[in-house]
């Protein structure tokens, strides 16, 4: 897994004549099990609620409508726009664009660290940033919750210090969600910036510094560049599972900091019980991630051509 | 490459940052170990070296919940584990072995549609279809959940692994009268076995872990280790978790550690 380094050998065709076979049962698999269910939810997003769960086979677009408009107290006005969930996504994207910045911060000097190592330790340190994520993110994000907590060690620690006399308020704040959401996903940021540094050409900030470029012009306007689609591929790794992100929001945020996950899970798990309304906002959060993904196979085309 | 006066390669700070990063990746992990082996019945204060939760884990008043969990979560995990993973390295071998065609692209795509889907989406989805077709909700629907969901998992380093073995060793077993069968399980079968691990243990460890999918196929009163400890942790910490969190994460770490050595050591040649 780590290294990410491409294939020296020639890939033939020995097995072309049983492929349908060997794909089969992936194929099946998926479609039934992802695919299928996909589309089911989407089917779903436009039928009618049932009271306590469940949907009744009526088109209707209700639960779209729910989530846009809104019609005044007894639901017969006109639309006007309903800001309650577009507040949620937009919080949503707003938790997940900061989780990102910060793990950008830590995490792209650490790829770049590793990736200037000799070559034979490289993989250890790789190693080593990977093993946090294979942790159950349950577990981590509890033990994140712990180290928040009013007496937990991080105020414990500062009160010790000296630098603050009383407790700060972490835990169940926006700002404990991003920290959740930031420790959850660092090494995604970490590893394919990682693989795009080790393939970068030192002679070119070689050559920058013969030419008297400063280490951070040389950084800034050579290397940067040359590890964009490395550094693109972080983001999205980290801003995507933070967009749908339940449990940090849910252990790290409390009520009052709901994302998107939450907001979907209420209408399946808890109390709400809308059904097509949890699909449709599934599909919103399905749709967005999408276009994100689509944007990401856009710059990589144009960097593959560029390079190319 | 020539001695310069300062080396371009290195910059100031960033030994520190890596540092910092490998606090913050593990001081909550090892916080949490620490805490487990606390003597008291608060996570406030310290009172000394104890294995008292680890024994209550065993023989307390929760005990039997949290066996049940284990035993679920293990049975799930090694059974999709080996699905996944026999269906993932068919699909490397159609996906490398199988020249180009038609449908190549469609199915990298569908092979890696779970990571590209939402956890939350997948669950929603799953959970909307299992309902749909009557499919009462219980282990099985855990089970299927997550051999779909481990595919991608396994795929991967048996696909990477696959790209690295070149194919003349098949094309002389086939030169010495090996039907392709024989060419198959003899010769690439074996030459893939670091992958193959690799792949297991990491779709084992996928499953194992999985909150979010199994939170919602899950039936009533079925609960995985994961769903216990939520469950749990929703009423608050209490050291017994911290206990089973630590076993748990230590179970992944050595999984994880023996998957990376068995990688490596195939890479050798």
């Amino acid at each position: 897994m780590a290294g990410g380094t491409a294939s020296g050998g020639t890939q033939g065709d020995t097995y072309k004549e049983a492929r349908t076979w060997l794909l089969m049962p992936a194929w099946v698999t998926l479609v039934v099990l992802v695919l299928l269910p996909v589309s089911l939810m989407l089917v779903y997003s436009f039928l009618t609620k049932e009271f306590r769960g469940g949907v009744i086979w009526e088109f209707s677009f209700a639960a779209y409508d729910q989530f846009f408009c809104d019609r005044g107290l007894f639901g017969d006005e006109p639309c006007t726009i309903e800001w309650t969930y577009i507040t949620i996504f937009w919080r949503s994207i707003w938790q997940a664009g900061l989780a990102t910045i910060l793990s950008l911060l830590i995490g792209f000097p650490t790829a770049y660290f590793i990736a200037t190592r000799p070559a034979n330790v490289r993989p250890l340190w790789v190693f080593l940033i990977t093993i946090p994520y294979w942790v159950n993110l349950l577990i981590r994000t509890v033990s994140m919750r712990f180290m928040l907590r009013e007496e937990g060690p991080i105020n414990n620690t500062l009160m010790w210090s000296g630098l603050i006399d009383s407790p700060l308020q972490m835990i169940n704040t926006n700002f404990a969600v991003q920290i959740g959401l930031f420790y959850s996903y660092l090494p995604f940021m970490v590893l394919p910036i990682y693989a795009a540094v080790e393939r970068y050409n030192f002679s070119l900030s070689e050559a920058a510094s013969d030419l008297y470029a400063s280490k951070w012009t040389t950084l800034r306007r050579i290397i940067l560049p040359s590890v964009k689609p490395g550094v693109i591929a972080g983001c999205i790794l980290v801003f995507v599972p933070s967009l749908g992100a339940f449990l940090a929001p849910d252990l790290l945020g409390g009520a009052k900091n709901f994302m998107i996950g939450s907001l979907i899970e209420e209408q399946f798990k808890g109390n709400a019980g809308n059904w097509p309304f949890g699909a449709a906002a599934s599909m919103i959060l399905l749709t967005l991630v999408l276009l994100i993904l689509l944007f990401y196979a856009r710059q990589q085309a144009r960097a593959n051509r560029g390079s190319g | 490459m020539a001695a310069r006066k300062f080396d371009v390669k290195a910059y100031p700070g960033f030994a520190q940052i890596t540092v910092l990063c490998l606090l913050i990746l593990y001081v909550p992990l090892m916080v949490v170990m620490i805490y487990s082996f606390n003597a008291s019945a608060s996570i406030v204060v310290w009172e000394g070296f104890s294995l008292r939760w680890y024994k209550d884990v065993f023989v307390g008043p929760e005990s039997a919940k949290f066996k049940v969990a284990a035993r679920n979560s293990f049975v799930i995990a090694i059974i999709a584990a080996t699905v996944s993973t026999t269906i993932a390295t068919f699909a490397a071998t159609a996906m490398i072995r199988g020249g180009r065609f038609r449908l190549r692209l469609v199915s990298l795509g569908l092979i890696s549609l779970p990571l590209m889907v939402p956890e939350i989406v997948t669950a929603v989805a799953t959970l909307i279809f299992f309902n749909s077709i009557g499919f009462e909700r219980g282990l099985l629907t855990i089970l299927l959940a997550h051999i779909a969901f481990c595919i991608p998992f396994a795929y991967l380093p048996i696909a990477a692994r696959m790209q690295g073995i070149e194919d003349t060793y098949e094309q002389a077993a086939m030169d010495l009268y090996a039907t392709k069968r024989q060419a198959f399980t003899k010769i690439l079968l074996p030459l893939m076995m670091p992958g193959i691990i690799s792949g297991f243990l990491l779709a084992f460890i996928i499953s194992l872990d999985d909150f979010i999918i199994t939170n919602f196929v899950k039936g009533a009163g079925v609960e995985t280790l994961p769903t216990a400890i939520f469950g749990a942790v929703k009423q608050g910490i209490k050291p017994n978790i911290m206990a089973i969190s630590t076993m748990l994460l230590a179970f992944s770490i050595v999984m994880v550690t023996i998957s990376y050595f068995v990688s490596k050591s195939g890479d050798k040649k």
